[in-house]
């Protein structure tokens, strides 16, 4: 193969593994600060995307998503308050089913406040025809947005669990929830803040994609499976990990197209996921002895 | 006391029993559907339960059909063949419908096919697959034009333009499958050599891979065989990709839905389709124009949204059925099958429906125009 093609073939893998990625880092925030994985983090995405090409009809475009991604964190901050917050000391297996409950009950509220049509957001740059040129092989602008958004939101989160003191107390609520109240961390808001975080952080990744992917209010549920995929792949915990894997991810299920037909597609990307999990059971970058302290 | 409310309970009683043979003297007619209203297919489903919705109470505000109260039990399968099976079992057994109208995909027709001819209950589907009606099953007819009339409609306008070697896209369902399976078959008849076909997932959300694939094989023409909004996809990848080639659909892609998804990237699309979305400019005298112009403005004024074919499909099943009813005189299941197989020259959205006991779609090449896409607008291709 020309070294183009082959050029155009990894540019065809980072644009499927941009939204891989940018779905993916949703997951860490909720998991680091309550060891829970939230299952509803599709519906934020969704959320986002259908807010925003509601609002887009008659605002500026940038305008429309900042206030989708503030509704969106409203909405994360009521299902902490409404069902998380008020559970004595739930299991994680209890904890799951309940998320699952919550992306059943966004999703029929999405269908009965918008339809069932499939809608999508303009692209942030250019139109839905527009090209960009590198090295001989194409991409869609907005596919680079998706991979920028996201390093940027990485780099931030990590800058901001690092070297923040909310970001820090919200660590110490995941390592030990009693240890981090005798320390005056009000646990509960910790809680709530990783929810908000969350949903606003898949808002923002709802309102990339949606002018690649087209958004519709059942996509929930597919794209959590992808990103919560990704992101054990990488290593739960670890964003930079997530996206680092669904770039990884998106590379392997595009060159197996080139080989295979497109039928075998998810074969082959869960034979990889497998394989690999096989040999490294926390995931491409996960550490085992993290793993072993926490219950998930 | 008590004897007087013994005694009223009777009456009650005597007056109820008499009341139910009348009712069950002029019976309503019970129609099925079983639709894709939400779901992938949604673009289908959802037009055709409003038409549906749309027809009957059209009816019944002006006497029903011949006489009799037109009564719509909707179901909605999220275009999943496991629940339209579910469902038409329930509508023939406990329901005891006259007929099925539906289902909007190929694959989910398919599945309740037999029940149908088993249960003697008419089926008029709205999926467009051949294999629907071929072999002919004595109760199940179908609304659309075939899968291989939009083939062979494609082929010939690629043969005259000289673009041999195509690309083949479809997606995985009943619908995408036989499309592909026609197109394959017509291919040497037309000169046409498929490169490459490929198969894609329903609930895709990015297909540059497989689009690389057909770039690299350098393809004259994509032709995307598709009901999903996948398909819209497919024209905004190609573009992305920086490929020229003109991209033809099947006439599953009659809603203007799945050309404002693609935006820009839907500009030149070409697909054979019904002539609805183009009725304003068919000439005077049209056998078609006066229903066709009649359908777009009730459904428009109504619901405030464009027509789609799909939704034409259903109100063909529906007055195809009401005329069957008349004809026949009766609600009985084996004369109202036997009326629709005799129907010829009846005008309806998709063409001009000719029935016989070998063909229960009724419809031929003729009953297609080949349309494009300008402006963000459906129009007839000038040649």
């Amino acid at each position: 193969m020309r070294f183009e093609q082959v050029f155009q073939y990894f540019l065809a893998g980072l644009t499927e593994g941009a939204i891989f990625a940018i779905v993916a880092i949703g997951f860490n925030i909720i998991y680091n600060t309550t060891g829970i994985i939230n299952f509803a983090q599709g519906e934020f995405l969704v959320l986002g995307g259908m807010i925003a090409v509601s609002l887009s009809a008659f605002l500026p475009l940038a305008l429309a998503v900042a206030l989708a991604v503030a509704a969106t964190i409203v909405v994360g901050a009521l299902v902490d308050l409404l069902f998380i917050r008020w559970l004595a000391s739930p299991s994680v297996l209890r904890l799951v089913v309940i998320t699952i409950g919550i992306s059943i009950l966004l999703r029929e509220g999405m269908l009965h406040l918008w339809d069932e049509k499939v809608r999508a957001l303009r692209p942030f740059t250019g139109s839905e025809i527009s090209s960009v040129r590198i090295l001989g092989a194409r991409i869609s602008p907005q596919a680079l947005w998706a991979l920028g958004i996201s390093a940027v939101i990485v780099v931030a989160l990590s800058l901001f669990f690092r070297l923040t003191l909310i970001g820090r107390a919200m660590r110490a609520t995941a390592a030990n929830r009693t240890a981090a109240r005798l320390c005056g961390i009000n646990t509960r808001w910790m809680v709530t803040l990783s929810f908000m975080l969350s949903a606003g952080i898949g808002a923002l990744a709802g309102c990339a994609i949606s002018p690649l992917t087209q958004t519709q209010y059942d996509m929930g549920a597919s794209l959590a499976i992808k990103g919560f995929t990704v992101a054990i792949l990488g290593g739960l915990g670890n964003s930079m990990a997530a996206v680092a894997a669904g770039l990884a991810l998106g590379l392997v299920e595009v060159f197996s197209v080139s080989l295979l037909p497109l039928a075998y597609k998810d074969a082959v990307s869960l034979t990889v996921l497998l394989i690999i999990l096989f040999f490294r059971p926390s995931g491409l970058f996960g550490r085992a002895e993290v793993q072993r302290l926490k219950e998930f | 006391m008590k004897k007087i409310v013994a005694k009223a309970v009777l009456i009650l009683a005597l007056v109820l029993m008499a009341a139910l043979p009348l009712a069950a003297q002029k019976g309503s007619i019970k129609i099925g559907a079983v639709l894709a209203v939400t779901g992938p297919a949604s673009n289908l489903g959802a037009p055709e339960a409003k038409t549906l919705e749309m027809l009957v109470a059209e009816a019944n505000s002006s006497g029903g059909i011949a006489g009799r109260k037109v009564e719509l039990v909707l179901k909605d399968t999220g275009a999943s063949p496991e629940k339209a099976l579910s469902f038409a079992r329930q509508l023939i057994e406990e329901e005891k419908v006259l007929a099925i109208i539906g289902p909007s995909t190929s694959g989910e027709s398919m599945k309740i096919k037999d029940v149908c001819e088993e249960g003697r209950t008419i089926l008029l589907s709205c999926a467009a697959a051949e294999a629907i009606v071929n072999p002919v099953a004595k109760w199940v007819f179908k609304t659309p034009q075939n899968d291989a009339f939009a083939t062979r409609w494609i082929y010939q306008y690629l043969k005259d333009k000289g673009l041999t070697r195509i690309g083949v896209v479809a997606s995985n369902t009943g619908f995408g499958n036989a499309g592909k399976a026609q197109l394959e078959k017509y291919a040497p008849q037309f000169g046409i050599e498929i490169l490459i076909a490929e198969v894609y997932d329903k609930e895709a959300t990015d297909l540059t891979g497989v689009l690389t694939k057909l770039k690299a094989k350098d393809v004259q023409a994509v032709v995307n065989w598709s009901i999903e909004p996948a398909q819209s996809l497919v024209a905004k990848n190609i573009r992305q990709l920086g490929m020229d080639a003109p991209l033809l659909q099947s006439h599953g892609f009659g809603n203007i839905k799945y050309a404002e998804a693609a935006g820009q990237a839907a500009e030149g699309i070409i697909f054979p389709c019904g002539r609805l979305l183009v009725a304003d400019t068919l000439p005077a005298g049209h056998p078609q124009k006066a229903l066709l112009q009649k359908y777009k403005k009730q459904y428009e004024a109504k619901y405030n949204e464009d027509v789609s074919t799909f939704g034409g499909h259903a109100y063909d099943a529906f007055i195809i059925l009401a005329e069957a009813v008349r004809r026949a005189g009766s609600a009985e299941p084996e004369k109202v099958r036997s009326a629709i197989e005799n129907l010829k020259g009846f005008a309806g959205t998709a063409g001009i429906f000719n029935f016989s006991p070998t063909d229960h779609n009724g419809l031929d090449m003729s009953s297609f125009e080949m349309l494009t896409v300008k402006n963000g607008k459906f129009t007839l291709l000038k040649p």
